[in-house]
């Protein structure tokens, strides 16, 4: 459930390198859906237990990235609602028309200042998760690869994550769950959640801007991480770290990477956030263990390779 | 030739030496081999971690990188992501691209 207005990260644009691999990786390996595509060569994707008729769009481009990312909010006033509330916090407003995605009612959109580009919307053609909603069975057949369920969160890289974090909290609404200070305490990691979830969207500091840590798409349970290990591992997909647990937000998950670059995450088992209760902090000691509890060592990896 | 060809990439500044199959990229090739003078990042011509010099007249060719790690400046003088650099000669590299260092 929402406490903001906002309820959930609804879509994100990857750029992809080539199509191909691409759709192969998206729709073959994590099994996900393709329900379109437009006159700009864009192709929509989405998880089999979603019910809006995308939540991946990729196009081809020259480089990798993340091009913007989305979260729908409850209702045309609210979309109204936050519109000004952008707008007088200061920060410019672009009107993105509706059907400019396909299946996307308008998209107001902004640039944060970690120099992403994200968005919100209220309305998007309902695909249904293909089992109806009248006596449904638990899951459908003819799932492919990974099974993912949903797109779950971004992890996002860019400088002024103070004021990011306080865009958020103060005119979008959303809880900080989760922080990583440095040692003169200052907020390098900042968790953020607009629901019931440990982290709707997440930021690192780091001095270059609009960078793409990762997407990550929720399983059910650790069996299916490695099963989905096990996937990569039959078609050669680049894997960055894992199956291993996250000191921060508890997830267990694995990383690797799409044909181009940009870093996925499949994962499960994070907790339940309420908005009564205080935020977590990890500090630069513990960071190794904060980012991946059983190597409680920094991995440079992880902390360095961003598209 | 045959299938099984294999040519000789040598890492100059480790010294390191190893064989890459034709058509395979000298990334992997590197990395089945447990040897580790290349930094390895997405493998997928994203990231630029594994950004390297190609030195003499070594022929080669490239599968597509990103524009923002190489440049078409930088891949006429050579520069190439080795995750994407498939060898068809002998090749001496030298890489140039840890913690996006573009320097080079």
């Amino acid at each position: 459930m929402s406490y903001s207005g906002v309820m959930r990260p609804g879509h994100t644009c990857l750029r992809v390198l080539e199509m191909e691999p691409s759709l192969t990786h998206y729709v073959e390996r994590l099994g996900m859906i393709k329900t379109g595509e437009d006159e700009q060569g864009r192709v929509y994707l989405k998880a089999w237990d979603e019910h809006d008729c995308f939540s991946l769009v990729l196009r081809e481009a020259d480089e990798p990235g993340m091009e913007f990312l989305g979260f729908k909010v409850h209702s045309m006033a609210d979309l109204d609602r936050f519109e000004v509330a952008i707008r007088e916090y200061g920060i410019d407003v672009e009107r993105m028309p509706a059907e400019e995605l396909k299946g996307c009612g308008h998209r107001i959109r902004f640039l944060i200042p970690s120099g992403h580009s994200i968005e919100l919307y209220a309305e998007k053609q309902h695909a249904g998760n293909g089992l109806g909603y009248l006596n449904p069975d638990p899951w459908p057949e003819g799932l492919k690869g990974m099974q993912v369920n949903r797109f779950d969160h971004c992890l996002l890289y860019g400088p002024s994550i103070v004021d990011v974090v306080d865009f958020f909290v103060n005119v979008l609404g959303f809880a900080l769950t989760e922080r990583v200070l440095d040692p003169e305490s200052n907020m390098t990691g900042a968790f953020l959640s607009c629901s019931n979830k440990a982290h709707d969207i997440a930021f690192i500091q780091y001095p270059e801007a609009n960078k793409f840590h990762h997407a990550s798409f929720l399983l059910n349970t650790w069996e299916e991480i490695l099963h989905a290990a096990d996937i990569m591992g039959m078609h050669n997909i680049s894997i960055d770290i894992g199956p291993t647990r996250h000191g921060i937000t508890r997830g267990r998950t694995i990383y690797f990477f799409d044909p181009s670059g940009n870093r996925n995450e499949v994962f499960c088992g994070d907790y339940t956030w309420y908005p009564d209760r205080d935020p977590i902090t990890w500090t630069a000691e513990e960071l190794g263990k904060a980012i991946f509890y059983h190597d409680r060592k920094l991995n440079e990896n992880f902390l360095t390779v961003v598209t | 030739m045959t299938q099984d060809e294999s040519f000789e990439i040598t890492i100059l500044d480790t010294g390191d030496t190893f064989l890459c199959k034709r058509g395979q990229n000298v990334l992997l090739a590197m990395e089945r081999l447990g040897l580790q003078g290349i930094p390895v990042g997405c493998r997928g011509g994203g990231c630029g971690i594994c950004r390297v010099r190609i030195l003499g007249n070594g022929k080669y060719r490239t599968k597509k990188m990103s524009r923002a790690q190489v440049s078409e400046k930088d891949e006429s003088n050579g520069i190439a992501l080795a995750c994407r650099l498939i060898p068809e000669g002998d090749l001496r590299i030298l890489p140039v691209g840890f913690l996006r260092n573009h320097s080079n």
